[in-house]
């Protein structure tokens, strides 16, 4: 074949590659008018360009603000919106990773008990009155801690030798029982008042974001993902299969560890300080997957932003469902989540 | 030169090597032949370094196999193991780029892409670099996992069972292709068949496994004979010589007699 073909072939590599970087630039595009109206939904209704405006002067630039918006969204409502979109893209991040390295579209945080854990840590450290401590860092940290510590039996499986992904999934989901089963035993002994809390906690929430704990949480996620970046081609060949990738040099047990605990890290993070919110670690992936196929270069950080998007317009939607009150947040990303998913099964076999 | 000495593998009690030795020269397509479930593809794996045998040692030129560090050992290797499903959303041009997976970087450059359409061109299938492997037949899978290995710069190329799914033409295009580069690059090539006849053609060097033991070792024309053929595989053959006195063999059809067909009363 002439070299003519092959260079023509290169182009269109090029091409392909340019339409994916389009589709990021294109997504970062509606995430940014979906924060932009998070911003602006609220009690008080803020104007868009009120908050565009407040937006552009924090970034420094000269623009005249009024006193009320610039005190709204700077102290109660940015924490929020930035947490919406650290907490979706963590998600959306986390599934895509459990799913490559189990190599099952349906592999989550949440399926494999991670969130479980932390529900079950939080309400724990609920039930023991945080053991002394101020209770706005003493529950997350509860829940970081068993969320940990269900990544952590799944560590000792996933290094041990001769377990497959198949495996892996069944534990997960057993752990996911045993801690669901261990939270309604606390919730069952606890007070009614008690019982209400944890309930709200496990609601999953924004609105316990400040600026500390988006602090926290956006430098724990900036970590992890240029971490996760950086292996993002092994990844890709760890979806080929195990033994293949061993045969292309992955060292896969260290790698699937590696990713594993970056996972639960972050997962642990956000789970600890907002609560449980489903269905976007399983769905977020899933359309990235769709956009622009596997290649982690593009599918990891296309993940990121779906999922950024999908949480940040389910808050948008939490707060303007009824107006006046505010929905919890985990209620209504399965509320759509769910639909989708059934939209995406049909549709798939539809193909 | 890949070598093998007093290698024992078992699973329980199925042994797979006892005490197996051997020398595997750079330069010539080695092909190993055996019954189903007799330990050869176990045999590759642990010349990969991913299957540790209870005894022996397995050494390339006078480097041991160090279990520790495994990653210099595996980087000489292009291994296709058997299995050839690909179920990922990737393009044929990234599953082939991923043979070069250490000298990839975010942004790829040009020559590594004229690298992997180049191998692409070489086996005929220049003209599927875009499309999604999912999209494949069985057999240009395995084309498409063939040309993943070469682009490893191997020492020491390993296929497992690598014609299993591949059309006549295919077949020719891949192992002509293995025995030039074979000789030209002077690999160690090892390769897994189970058509006689393709081993006969192709192997340098066949070596005959069975029970954990090398029955045979040798050119074709040597190792190959009607006796050897039924001590393997249990199978009365007729042996042929062709004009370069290679063997090819040809099983005749048994009529199976009436009562040892009454499986579906």
């Amino acid at each position: 074949m002439s070299s003519s073909t092959l260079s023509e072939t290169l182009h269109q590599q090029r091409q392909q590659e340019s339409r994916r970087g389009l589709i990021l630039i294109g997504l970062s595009a509606i995430l940014l008018s979906s924060f932009v109206m998070d911003i602006a939904t609220g009690p008080s209704l803020l104007g868009i360009s009120d908050v565009v405006n407040v937006l552009l002067k924090l970034l420094g630039l000269p623009v005249e603000v009024s006193g009320t918006a610039e005190v709204i969204v700077t102290n109660l409502r940015l924490p929020i919106a930035l947490m919406a979109l650290i907490v979706g893209g963590v998600l959306g991040v986390g599934g895509a990773e459990m799913q490559t390295l189990l190599n099952n579209p349906m592999a989550s945080p949440y399926t494999l008990g991670m969130a479980a854990a932390a529900g079950f840590g939080a309400a724990l450290m609920l039930y023991v009155g945080s053991l002394g401590f101020n209770a706005e860092f003493a529950v997350p940290i509860g829940a970081f801690v068993c969320c940990m510590l269900s990544a952590g039996l799944l560590f000792g499986l996933a290094m041990m030798r001769h377990i497959t992904s198949g495996q892996l999934i069944l534990a997960g989901i057993a752990l996911l029982f045993l801690f669901q089963s261990l939270l309604s035993l606390v919730q069952f002994v606890s007070s009614p008042e008690l019982s209400q809390q944890i309930l709200f906690w496990l609601f999953g929430s924004l609105t316990k974001a400040t600026w500390l704990n988006v602090g926290i949480t956006a430098g724990v996620t900036l970590v992890c993902m240029l971490l996760l970046m950086r292996d993002a081609w092994k990844l890709t060949a760890l979806r080929l299969g195990e033994e293949r990738a061993k045969s292309l040099g992955v060292n896969v047990a260290q790698l699937r560890l590696k990713t594993l605990i970056l996972v639960a890290v972050m997962t642990a993070t956000v789970t600890s300080f907002v609560g449980i919110i489903g269905f976007i670690g399983i769905v977020a992936p899933n359309i990235a997957r769709m956009l622009v196929g596997e290649d982690q270069r593009y599918f990891l950080p296309l993940s990121f932003l779906v999922g950024a998007f999908l949480l940040s317009s389910a808050s948008v939607l939490s707060k303007s469902l009824v107006p006046g009150a505010l929905f919890p947040i985990g209620i209504v990303t399965a509320i759509i989540g769910v639909p989708f998913f059934f939209w995406m099964i049909i549709g798939k076999r539809a193909h | 030169m890949l070598k093998v000495r007093n290698l024992s593998l078992a699973f329980g009690d199925l042994v797979l090597a006892d005490q197996l030795s051997f020398t595997l020269e750079a330069g010539k397509t080695h092909v190993i032949i055996g019954p189903n479930g007799t330990g050869k593809s176990s045999l590759l794996k642990v010349l990969f370094g991913d299957i540790k045998p209870q005894s022996g040692e397995v050494l390339f030129d006078s480097e041991h196999l160090d279990y520790r560090n495994l990653n210099p050992w595996r980087q000489r290797f292009g291994y296709m193991p058997q299995d050839i499903r690909l179920d990922i959303g990737l393009t044929v041009l990234e599953v082939v780029l991923l043979g070069q997976l250490n000298a990839l970087s975010l942004k790829l450059a040009d020559s590594l892409i004229e690298k992997a359409l180049k191998a692409l061109d070489q086996i005929g299938l220049l003209h599927l670099a875009q499309r999604d492997v999912r999209t494949l037949s069985g057999g240009q899978c395995q084309m498409i996992l063939f040309a993943q290995a070469l682009m490893r710069n191997p020492k020491i190329l390993m296929l497992d069972e690598p014609v299993s799914a591949l059309d006549l033409h295919f077949q020719q295009v891949m192992l002509d292709h293995l025995d030039q580069q074979t000789h030209q690059q002077h690999w160690v090539s090892v390769m897994i068949l189970h058509d006689l006849n393709l081993a006969a053609q192709y192997a340098d060097n066949l070596l005959v496994l069975k029970g954990g033991k090398l029955l045979a070792e040798g050119a074709p024309a040597e190792v190959l004979s009607a006796d050897l053929v039924e001590e393997v595989y249990g199978v009365k053959a007729e042996l042929a010589y062709d004009q370069q006195g290679i063997p090819f063999v040809r099983t005749p059809r048994r009529r199976l007699m009436q009562q040892s067909v009454s499986l579906a009363s």
